[in-house]
């Protein structure tokens, strides 16, 4: 288990070397999206439209803040990860299209590894933890759809430090949630054997 | 005349909701330090500390431990001798607006298709509000945010009467199928029978109780589910649920209606008694 401190834009070669398990700290601009807003940047693209933001690098994470507006602009209040399980149907389109290198996220994404295989890491953060990240949160840049409401809309979050991340699926194919879910798939299945 | 009125209700909901929003009760903390002190897994136990410190900061800063303040579920216990002559109900969605401003709650609820925000957390059928009588001339007013990540995760089943014995299984089935994804360690609300809304409302209910009260089949139904050893976050662990609750109603003869619902390590919910006399 190594621990990694990692900037935006990511560098594809930092990205591949991350090992599942592994600890991340990423500092730079993380990119808040979940399922409005992964739908109209699949909608976009098939129209050929460019987005109000750039992806190339990017680190976006399944998240929707609770944020307040406030007299010099908007505050984050909390803002932890949200499950990542919704977008798992969007994510290939979302990495065919844009070289997005870390996705930020809870829970995991079932059979995702081969889809992120050479391009991308999943990175898990602790599910509910939204107090905690607040002040990793140094500043709101801006925030993109806001039509979609707030917690769908794209908020560009200016971050330092932001982890422990433990890398849940690298780019090698190696899935800690396929993992432990696999063994508990073993018990599940001996226990029903057991009871029927 | 009653001695309450619609302004004061207003405000103890807006209270309790911050109350819930912002602290767990002993009963959730004391399980969640229990399970980080047994598991023997660095990970898992990373995990509990970041929850157990996160609990920590909401409490002391007074902010929401977490970004999806959930819909707002009320249960309202009205005491037969209670005089209420205003508009209960709009007094509680006043209070929710309230709080969606003041705490503030991430604003969550839209219209199911059009999925448009209505701003403020209110909307048809939003807040959630469930009547009961008691014997008393006060009102007891509970609020139990429900975040959706956990709630996604619940199932409810059909059981056919000969199926008694697989309600433990489809309880253990929900939390395998739901493995990582509602932020364990979660606390498992099971209802059986009544009817097929109201297993759901059974099971919904029994989230509120304290943690430790857990009769031998609530205790055998979580020795199965943390076996599966999906952990904490379901990065693997010993804990996986803390909690299993089964509250039961009689049924039809042909039913057994088994709902499942889950919820996630922050199990929030406050309440508050007001009097409610005849001036």
């Amino acid at each position: 288990m190594t621990e990694y401190h990692l900037t935006t834009p990511l560098n594809l070669n930092d990205i591949v070397e991350l090992q599942a398990g592994d600890i991340v700290y990423i500092s730079g601009t993380l990119y808040t999206a979940r399922d409005e807003a992964h739908l109209r940047i699949l909608e976009w693209t098939a129209e050929s439209r460019t987005l109000p933001f750039d992806l190339e690098g990017a680190a976006v994470y399944h998240c929707g803040p609770l944020m307040k507006r406030e007299s010099n602009g908007w505050r984050v209040v909390a803002a932890g990860p949200t499950t990542s399980a919704r977008m798992t149907e969007m994510t290939p389109g979302l990495l065919d299209n844009y070289n997005v290198r870390a996705i930020i996220g809870k829970g995991g994404m079932k059979d995702i590894a081969p889809v992120l295989k050479d391009r991308c890491v999943y990175l898990a953060y602790t599910g509910g933890c939204a107090a905690l990240t607040v002040d990793m949160i140094k500043s709101v840049k801006g925030v993109h759809w806001p039509d979609l409401g707030m917690p769908e809309a794209v908020w560009v979050l200016e971050v330092e430090e932001f982890g422990p991340l433990i890398v849940g699926v690298d780019a090698k194919g190696n899935d800690l949630f396929a993992e432990v879910m696999e063994r508990a798939g073993k018990v599940f299945e001996l226990s029903t054997n057991h009871d029927i | 005349m009653s001695t309450l009125n619609s302004l004061s209700v207003s405000g103890a909901v807006e209270g309790i909701i911050r109350q819930a929003e912002t602290s767990l009760s002993n009963d959730v903390i004391e399980a969640l330090k229990n399970a980080r002190d047994q598991e023997s897994e660095g990970r898992a136990r990373a995990q509990l500390d970041a929850i157990l410190e996160n609990i920590r900061i909401a409490d002391t800063r007074t902010i929401p431990m977490c970004q999806d303040t959930g819909i707002l579920v009320f249960f309202v216990e009205i005491g037969r001798d209670a005089c209420i002559d205003f508009d209960m109900e709009e007094a509680i969605r006043k209070g929710v607006r309230q709080a969606t401003k003041s705490v503030p709650l991430r604003p969550n609820a839209v219209e199911p298709l059009t999925r448009q925000n209505s701003g403020d957390n209110t909307g048809d059928g939003l807040p959630d509000i469930n009547y009961s009588f008691v014997d008393s001339k006060t009102i007891t007013i509970t609020v139990a945010p429900k975040g959706a990540g956990s709630e996604n995760m619940s199932a409810i089943r059909m059981l056919k009467p000969s199926q008694v014995d697989s309600v433990k299984q489809f309880v253990v089935e929900t939390v395998f199928r739901a493995g990582g994804m509602p932020c364990p360690p979660i606390i498992v609300g099971v209802g059986i029978g009544g009817s097929f809304d109201k297993a759901a409302r059974l099971a919904k209910h029994s989230l509120l109780r304290d943690l430790n009260d857990m009769d031998d089949f609530e205790l055998e139904i979580l020795e199965a589910i943390n076996s599966l050893g999906i952990g904490p976050m379901g990065l693997g662990g010993r804990t996986t649920a803390l909690a299993v609750h089964v509250e039961k109603a009689h049924c039809h003869t042909a039913s057994l209606p088994v709902a499942v619902n889950i919820q996630c390590w922050a199990n929030r919910h406050a309440s508050v008694t007001l009097e409610a006399g005849h001036d």
